[in-house]
């Protein structure tokens, strides 16, 4: 559903069509007692209709303070957005005022947290909840909404929906619970979605039946979908982009078969090769060694250095730039075609 | 409506719209609290206590002033169950006149607090920072009187004579009570609100839209509640108690006023000669504080989801 907001000022791209969503340079600190955290240091991605873009990092890297920060939601303090913007069809929303910012949340963007069980007020059964997007937002009556949640539970695969509306969020399995979530979230048809770890707290088949789920209304109703998530192997059906991020920047972005046929960053090859893999059964596990980076005191050079199996002397000076290895596809690293082609040696250390 | 065809769909829709009633939580816990003993035991003798307050000639025939000193201190018989008073009063009339400004007291008191506390608390929970700061501190001044002191002064301080209007007494009673016993509901919804504040559905609820007001009322308020109306109702004892011993100490409510705190105060120098002018009015009490108490904690076993 389109917003009805006047004076927005659309901004074709290359391809002449104003993305749905475009973060720019974004940049997040938190100002703690032990100093300030760089949480995100100029993150840029773009998000078209009906695309799906996945945001991969380990914790901290700052994939769900970027998802906060783009939803207005983040604490203040102690989080700070120091830089950058975010276009909503062209609207700068972290220029606008919190309560007109306010009108977008839901309704134009919205948002899937981790923990589902959580993320339900308890205590309120979960067909109220869902109606609620619709008595606050549309005005509908109380028995329009309940029917209009009734419906959208059916359309995310509950069983006896009906029935179970009245039940409470903890009567509810954990698969249940995420697919509540979902239904609140598409409720009022949102343009954007953001998918913080949508699957993390379900085990494997469930997980794929979220992620199925997810896949299908995005197309059904043409949402640009971001998905953020620490799982490579989560990702690798659904999504058509990948953003690395680590420390909170953007190491490699790529279209998603690239990626995981040949990854143009080191940390992206770590990343990789760090998941279990049945024809190598038997063999040791690679993991990326050491630990991502303190926030509050982010070494110069490249990030990712100190763990960095190639790491040469340019790195500990230079910050690589996120540019362009192959159309397409780019990477923050002195020697993205090298890792790309695979012809480059682990330095001797 | 000017489809034609709605009777059938109607039809169809109605039997099992009736089937899935929408369930709150109010009416959850409605429905659970009519399965409790303590609950039922509890609010008999509340509605009956309020029953007494409000038309207490249901019970007796006579008035508070119906006195005859030839009668004084004559104890429990078949014409007057509870005895007579040093005044030669009716104990049972007194103990049942006695019930409205107790219970008057500790209701308002008790609403008072909530009122005053609830909203400080959950303001100072909900905004933090500086607002947090301010509220808290002012409530640490006014926890820092001791209730019954700093009662004491106010109802000193503006003493009133047995001309003052019935009403007015009281609310003297209840603002003393409240103004000094609001920190103590501030700080139990404080911190409750600030369990609640940093909780994923309040999160979520406002990724998904919704404004201050709606996550206060929606999402803070019903689950930082219980523990605060538990600590309410507890407290509506706990006042009716204040309120006798205030009265006792010949400060809060005056005669003509009749109290059970007044009443214990008057039996205080016969206690060994004629008990029974402080056993019926103590008893009366005794049994009001308790119900107070144990309806408490049958709404807040009722008002949590998570023990049903």
């Amino acid at each position: 559903m389109a917003t009805t907001e006047a004076g927005i000022a659309p901004r074709p791209d290359q391809a002449g069509l104003t993305p749905l969503l475009e973060v720019e340079d974004l940049r997040v600190e938190f100002r703690t007692r032990d100093g300030v955290a760089k949480a995100v240091n100029g993150v840029s991605y773009t998000l078209h209709e009906g695309e799906t873009l996945a945001v991969l990092g380990e914790s901290g890297s700052g994939k769900s303070v970027t998802a906060q920060a783009i939803m207005g939601i983040l604490d203040t303090p102690p989080g700070f957005v120091t830089g950058g913007s975010v276009r909503f069809r062209g609207q700068d929303l972290l220029a606008l005022p919190d309560d007109e910012r306010r009108a977008y949340r839901g309704r134009s963007i919205a948002m899937i947290f981790q923990d589902a069980l959580s993320a339900l007020n308890p205590v309120f059964p979960v067909g109220w909840q869902i109606a609620e997007m619709y008595r606050v937002h549309e005005g509908m009556s109380k028995k329009d909404a309940k029917n209009r949640a009734i419906e959208l539970m059916e359309q995310v695969h509950i069983p006896a929906a009906r029935e179970r509306a009245g039940d409470y969020p903890h009567q509810f399995s954990g698969g249940m619970r995420q697919r509540i979530m979902i239904a609140m979230a598409i409720a009022l048809d949102p343009d954007v979605l953001i998918a913080d770890e949508p699957t993390t707290a379900l085990d494997v088949t469930v997980q794929a039946q979220i992620m199925q789920l997810l896949a299908d209304l995005q197309r059904e109703r043409n949402m640009g979908l971001i998905l953020i998530t620490h799982d490579l192997g989560v990702v690798a059906d659904v999504a058509d982009k990948i953003e690395v991020m680590y420390s909170g920047r953007i190491m490699e972005q790529a279209p998603v078969h690239d990626i995981y046929a040949s990854p143009a960053h080191p940390y992206t090859k770590g990343l990789l090769e760090s998941i279990p893999r049945v024809d190598l059964k038997g063999q040791e596990l690679s993991a990326i060694k050491g630990l991502p980076p303190n926030l509050t005191n982010i070494p110069a050079g490249c990030e990712f250095r100190p763990r960095c199996p190639y790491a040469r002397d340019i790195c500990k000076e230079q910050r690589p730039a996120l540019a362009e290895v192959v159309p397409g596809r780019f990477s923050a690293c002195h020697f993205a075609q090298e890792v790309l082609d695979g012809d480059i040696e682990p330095a001797q250390q | 409506m000017a489809d034609p065809t709605p009777p059938v769909v109607l039809e169809v829709e109605a039997p099992a719209a009736t089937e899935t009633t929408v369930r709150t939580l109010g009416r959850d816990a409605w429905h659970d609290l009519v399965r409790k003993p303590t609950f039922i035991i509890s609010a008999v003798l509340f509605l009956f206590f309020v029953t007494i307050a409000v038309v207490p000639s249901l019970f007796t025939s006579l008035t508070p002033t119906d006195c005859d000193l030839a009668l004084s201190r004559q104890g429990p018989s078949s014409a007057a169950w509870f005895g007579y008073d040093n005044n030669g009063c009716d104990v049972y009339t007194h103990t049942i006149y006695g019930a409205r400004a107790s219970i008057m007291v500790g209701v308002l008191t008790a609403l008072g607090v909530l009122i005053l506390g609830g909203v400080a608390g959950t303001v100072a929970g909900f905004y933090g920072k500086a607002t947090d700061t301010l509220v808290s501190r002012l409530g640490d001044i006014f926890f820092g009187i001791p209730l019954l002191l700093g009662a004491l002064i106010v109802l000193v301080s503006f003493p009133g004579n047995a001309e003052t209007p019935e009403l007015v007494t009281i609310s003297k009673v209840v603002l003393a009570l409240a103004v000094l016993g609001w920190p103590q509901i501030m700080r139990i919804t404080r911190s409750s609100v600030l369990q609640v504040r940093s909780a994923d559905y309040v999160q979520a609820a406002r990724a998904l839209g919704a404004g201050g007001a709606r996550m206060i009322l929606k999402h803070v308020v019903p689950n930082s509640i219980a523990p605060v109306i538990v600590v309410a109702t507890i407290a509506i004892g706990g006042y009716i108690a204040a309120e006798a011993t205030l009265s006792f100490l010949g400060v809060g409510l005056q005669p003509p006023v009749v109290s059970w705190g007044l009443a214990i105060s008057r039996a205080q120098d016969y206690v060994r000669t004629s008990p029974h002018m402080l056993l019926f009015p103590a008893s009366a009490l005794s049994l009001c504080v308790l119900a107070f108490i144990m309806l408490g904690d049958a709404i807040r076993d009722a008002l949590d989801p998570k023990l049903r």
